[in-house]
C-alpha cells in the first residue's frame, strides 16, 4: 500500500536527520534513540486512542497483549506477530520474523550494529499503546538475525 | 494506514520544535527530509504507476496533483498555471490531511511551515525526474490563509534533457 512506504521513508529519514544533527552537534548516541524512542511514545498513545474507540474493555493484560499482536500489529505493519512468549509474571515477548522496517535494510547478519536505531520508534509507539491501556512498561528489542527481531 | 504516518510527522515536528529554537531551522529541517524522501519516492511512484514520461510542465504539475497526491495522500489539489512562461504552477489544497490532528500553530512558532516536507518531496521527486524546480508555500491554512498554496516554479527547459527512465 502506498501508505507504507509514506512511512517507511519517512521513518528512515528521521533516524537518518536525527543522527545527522547529533554528529554536527554534541549529541551521544544514547540520546537519539531516547528521542527516537519518546516520538514513537507520543504517535503510540494517538494511535491505540483511535484504534480502541469502538472495541470492549479488555478482560486483561494477556488479552491487551493479544490485541497488540494482532490488531494494531496488521494496522501499523500490516501483518501480525509471529510469535508471543510470556512467563505469565508480566515479560512477554513478541517476535516477528519479517519486521516491515528492517526487510529494506539486509537479510541476514549486515548491518546488524544500525538495527537498534531503527527499532527504538516502535519500542516507543509499542510503550506508548500500553501506557494508554493503563499499562506501565518497559519495552526493549534485540535483534539476532534481520529482518526477524524480538 | 495514514493515521499512522499523519501522527508520526506530528511527532517528528514537535521534536524538531524542541530541538530548533528558530522556525526557518524547523523548516530547513523538513524540507531537507522531504527531498530525501522524494528521491526515493519517486521510484516508488513510477513502480506504481507506470506513467508515461511527460511532455510538458503542465502534464508533470497535473500528474503531481491527480496521481501522486491521491495515491499517497489521498487528496487531489487542484491545479492552476500562475505565469504566462507555463513553468509556474500553483497548487491548492482543500483539505490537507498532513493537518488533521492540527488544530492551530501555537503563538511563538508563527512562521513554522507545518508541511514543509511536501516541499522538499516535490522538489527531491523531480529532480530525481531531471527536472529542476522551486517549490514553496505560498498560502497556508494553518496561517489562516483561506486555502492551502503550493507552488511550484520550474527552472530548466524539459525538451532540452534526455534521460532513460521509461
Amino acid at each position: 500500500m502506498a501508505d507504507e512506504t509514506l512511512f517507511l521513508l519517512l521513518h528512515g529519514e528521521i533516524v537518518a536527520g536525527l543522527y545527522r544533527a547529533a554528529e554536527q552537534g554534541d549529541g551521544e548516541n544514547g540520546r537519539c534513540i531516547s528521542k527516537l524512542e519518546n516520538m514513537g511514545f507520543r504517535v503510540g498513545q494517538g494511535l491505540i486512542e483511535r484504534f480502541t474507540k469502538d472495541t470492549a474493555r479488555f478482560k486483561d493484560e494477556l488479552d491487551i497483549m493479544k490485541f497488540i499482536c494482532k490488531d494494531f500489529w496488521t494496522t501499523v505493519f500490516k501483518k501480525q506477530i509471529d510469535n508471543l512468549r510470556t512467563n505469565h509474571q508480566g515479560i512477554y515477548v513478541l517476535q516477528d520474523n519479517k519486521f516491515r522496517l528492517l526487510t529494506q535494510m539486509s537479510a541476514g547478519k549486515q548491518y546488524l550494529e544500525h538495527a537498534p536505531k531503527y527499532l527504538a520508534f516502535t519500542c516507543g509507539l509499542i510503550r506508548g499503546g500500553l501506557s494508554n491501556l493503563g499499562i506501565k512498561s518497559i519495552v526493549t528489542a534485540e535483534v539476532s538475525t534481520m529482518p526477524a527481531c524480538k | 494506514s495514514r493515521e499512522l504516518f499523519v501522527l508520526t510527522y506530528g511527532a517528528l515536528v514537535a521534536q524538531l520544535c524542541k530541538d530548533y529554537e528558530k522556525d526557518e531551522d524547523v523548516n530547513t529541517c523538513l524540507d531537507r527530509m522531504g527531498y530525501g524522501i522524494g528521491i526515493r519516492l519517486i521510484e516508488d511512484f513510477l513502480a506504481r504507476s507506470a506513467v508515461k514520461k511527460c511532455r510538458s510542465y503542465s502534464e508533470t504539475a497535473d500528474m503531481i496533483a491527480q496521481v501522486a497526491f491521491k495515491m499517497y495522500l489521498g487528496v487531489t489539489p487542484s491545479v492552476s498555471c500562475s505565469s504566462a512562461a507555463g513553468n509556474e504552477f500553483s497548487l491548492i489544497l482543500d483539505k490537507n490531511p498532513l493537518v488533521d490532528f492540527v488544530e492551530e500553530l501555537p503563538a511563538e512558532r508563527a512562521s513554522l511551515c507545518y508541511c514543509n516536507l511536501l516541499c522538499g518531496v516535490i522538489r527531491g521527486a523531480l529532480e530525481m525526474v531531471h527536472l529542476s524546480a522551486e517549490v514553496t508555500f505560498l498560502q497556508d491554512k494553518l496561517k489562516g490563509d483561506a486555502v492551502t498554496e503550493i507552488g511550484i516554479v520550474f527552472l530548466k527547459n524539459i525538451e532540452d534533457k534526455k534521460h532513460k527512465r521509461n
